[in-house]
């Protein structure tokens, strides 16, 4: 072989191998350029969802309030027994003493319009709560009716123009929206000017049950509803899952029932939730006859689903922990428990905790077994939720008043989104500082 | 031709010689531990046969031989540690104090009590220095108090040679420490439960050659009060630290006599063919 044949076939190889290099790099460049795409295209539909939640939901995180001074009225309501008082009449004169312009009863009722149809109950529970001020002059925040909560928030228009029918090209005229009576637009106008309209935050969304009237609704009772629920099935499915986990993982021979066992679990976990829904109002609600919509048949069913996922995250964890931790204590003379109990479920502990969680936030957004149950029920008060009381949740609160026909649930609707969302943002925070606390612990 | 190939060890490992020679003669040694006929079973698979060697009180027995002859899984016999595996067998007789450790009778956890475990990685727990040795004498109930309790934790650590070096920090997690002070550590854990047989198995591959040297150190003055059975890979090691070295090669032990007698002048050729460096 001479040096001249060698030149040749060395040198197109040499240019073969950065042709190769560059090619290896492109590869590695698109690679990422995928991920980076990916990544992208998820927080994009992520940041559309939420634009679209805060944009329509934000209204419903501030109320127009009326700000009204009532004159509590003894010849209407009596001292002796508040409760029978006519505070309907009470909330009419109110409004008439304001707007004296009002003088035929179908006028004074399209005043009381204005404000939200409970108007007499709030005056009443107000009253009952401050005896007292019968014969005395209270100032108390209405909420303002659903329309002109709307019509404050700039929701739907005061007016609208309405084309002249007749000649084409004239001019068209503008009318008050057909949903307003002019008497009721003049009078929250002078409302309006009298300064008494004010739009503060709605503490309401959060501390009223659920109401016919969007005004009045908030999500107290789904809160607590939720809570229960979530309560009774971490309950069961933390204790009852990490038994069987340890179970299956440490204790269980291996042989074909534990094989179909551990299939059946993996399966479990990927039956649609609706199923284990059906599988409650059979065996909870039918065979066991416990009470229809109540939040621990509801926990009951949740900790069905629940199970499975806890169940797979501990084994997960269980494996996880080095067989050395495991030499080392039955090294010294500790029992089978004292290894499980000291040393591998402890360090097992925050993987165990992340997947309870994850599987606790699932629960809280599930919907369908919730709806199977019956837990959607209507809430009117806080006061009487129990376990076994009828209740209903966020995800199925927010399915009913999606279903509602008042333009005031639209954005009730999504502030409930964004208030489900934010649980579940503060559970995986709860999550992340749990995992960090016991791995400090070391 | 084969004595010059044997003459090269004998000047390799005389060095440290004269030190053992101060200590007590093996024949005066009694009796520890005893296994017979002894076999053990991964599955189908034998890994030990025949196994039949006895392990004296207040020595250090190595176990020497090349990989996956079996010597770790006979160490693991001797407390049991083979009975957490689901696959394993073991058949023959094991003794200690002339009682069998197979028997039903015997509680394998309180048989660990008695015969304590070093293990090849440091394998401290994840808490504490204080709580990795006082774990033992707690779940044994050794200490009848606190006082007694930081009295077993002070003294296990100063008889691992740990004590000067952690007694400032002792609410640390142990899993803090170097590798040569992690095994130190382990050490003092199971010193602390009062065993009467020390395993170690290969307790110093995992660390350099000064941490190496202390737990050697710590071997000789611990075999003044305990029955330390060590596995290792380095036969210098043998040869500085036990009396007695057992040759293990394919599941069978080949041969066990004095260090010296291993070293200098072994009665079978594949044990002189192994400390020579001819396989292995």
């Amino acid at each position: 072989m001479t040096d001249a044949t060698l030149g040749k076939t060395d040198r197109p190889r040499e240019w073969e191998a950065t042709k190769r290099v560059r090619r290896r790099y492109a590869a590695d460049w698109r690679l990422q350029a995928y991920g980076i795409i990916a990544i992208g295209l998820a927080l994009g539909l992520l940041g559309i969802l939420l634009v679209s939640l805060i944009s329509t939901g934000y209204q419903a995180f501030v109320q127009t309030n009326i700000d009204l001074e009532i004159y509590v009225d003894p010849a209407k309501v009596d001292a002796k027994d508040p409760a029978k008082g006519n505070f309907r009449a009470v909330v009419r004169d109110t409004l008439t003493n304001i707007f004296p312009q009002a003088q035929s009863p179908k006028q004074k009722t399209e005043l009381t319009k204005i404000l939200t149809a409970d108007a007499p109950y709030i005056l009443r529970d107000y009253v009952l709560a401050h005896p007292e001020s019968i014969g005395q002059r209270v100032v108390l925040a209405v909420p303002a009716s659903d329309p002109f909560d709307q019509l404050n928030k700039g929701v739907i228009p005061k007016y609208q123009d309405v084309p002249d029918g007749g000649a084409p090209g004239s001019a068209p005229t503008r009318t008050v929206n057909p949903r307003f009576s002019p008497l009721q637009i003049e009078a929250f106008e002078d409302l309006e000017k009298k300064g008494l309209v004010r739009t503060p935050f709605n503490w309401g969304l959060f501390f009223n049950a659920d109401s016919r009237f969007p005004e009045r609704a908030g999500l107290a009772g789904a809160i607590t509803g939720s809570f229960y629920a979530l309560l009774v099935c971490f309950l069961l499915s933390f204790p009852i899952g990490i038994a069987a986990a340890l179970y299956l993982e440490e204790f269980a021979p291996k042989n074909r029932l534990t094989d179909l066992i551990e299939v059946n679990i993996n399966n479990l976990a990927a039956v649609p939730s609706v199923v284990f829904g059906l599988l409650g109002l059979a065996v909870f609600l039918g065979f066991f006859g416990l009470p229809r919509s109540a939040p621990l048949v509801g926990g009951m069913v949740l900790s069905l689903m629940t199970l499975p996922t806890i169940i797979i995250a501990t084994r997960a964890a269980l494996k996880a922990v080095p067989p050395s931790i495991r030499e080392a204590a039955l090294g010294v003379g500790a029992s089978k428990h004292q290894v499980m109990l000291h040393h591998v479920l402890p360090v097992a502990m925050p993987g165990i905790l992340t997947g309870t969680i994850i599987g606790m936030a699932q629960a809280l957004g599930e919907t369908a077994p919730l709806l199977l149950i019956g837990m959607n029920a209507f809430i009117p008060s806080v006061e009487n939720i129990g376990l076994l009381d009828p209740a209903t949740s966020l995800p199925t609160q927010i399915y009913s008043w999606a279903d509602s026909p008042e333009r005031g649930f639209v954005a009730r609707t999504s502030a409930a989104i964004l208030v489900l969302l934010g649980f579940l943002a503060v559970m995986n925070l709860v999550a992340i500082v749990l995992r960090h606390r016991f791995e400090r612990k070391w | 031709m084969e004595a010059n190939v044997a003459a090269r060890p004998i000047i390799r490992v005389q060095a440290p010689m004269p030190e053992q020679t101060d200590s007590l003669p093996v024949e005066q040694h009694e009796l520890k531990m005893q296994a017979r006929d002894v076999n053990v079973f991964y599955g189908d698979k034998q890994a030990l046969f025949d196994v039949s060697l006895d392990i004296l009180d207040r020595s250090v027995t190595s176990l020497i031989g090349p990989s996956g002859c079996g010597k770790s899984t006979f160490l693991r016999c001797l407390n049991r540690m083979n009975d957490v595996i689901e696959s394993c067998r073991v058949t023959g007789e094991i003794t200690l104090d002339g009682r069998d450790i197979n028997s039903p009778k015997v509680d394998p956890v309180q048989l660990r009590a008695r015969v304590g475990m070093v293990f090849q990685k440091p394998n401290p727990f994840p808490k504490s220095i204080f709580e990795n040795v006082a774990y033992g004498p707690r779940i044994h109930g050794l200490a009848s108090s606190k006082a007694e309790l930081a009295e077993i934790v002070e003294n296990s650590l100063k008889k691992a040679g740990l004590w000067e070096e952690v007694k400032d920090r002792l609410e640390e997690p142990g899993t803090g420490l170097s590798g040569g002070q992690q095994q130190r550590l382990c050490i003092a854990r199971a010193i602390a439960v009062n065993p009467e047989v020390i395993l170690m198995d290969e307790p110093c591959s995992a660390l350099d050659p000064i941490a190496t040297a202390r737990i050697e150190a710590l071997m000789e003055e611990l075999k003044e009060n305990y029955c330390i059975v060590i596995v290792t890979h380095s036969m210098q090691q043998a040869a500085r630290v036990s009396q007695r070295t057992a040759f293990f090669h394919l599941g069978k032990l080949v041969e066990v006599d004095e260090t010296v007698r291993m070293f200098t002048n072994p009665s079978d050729t594949r044990t002189q063919d192994y400390v020579t460096g001819r396989f292995g």
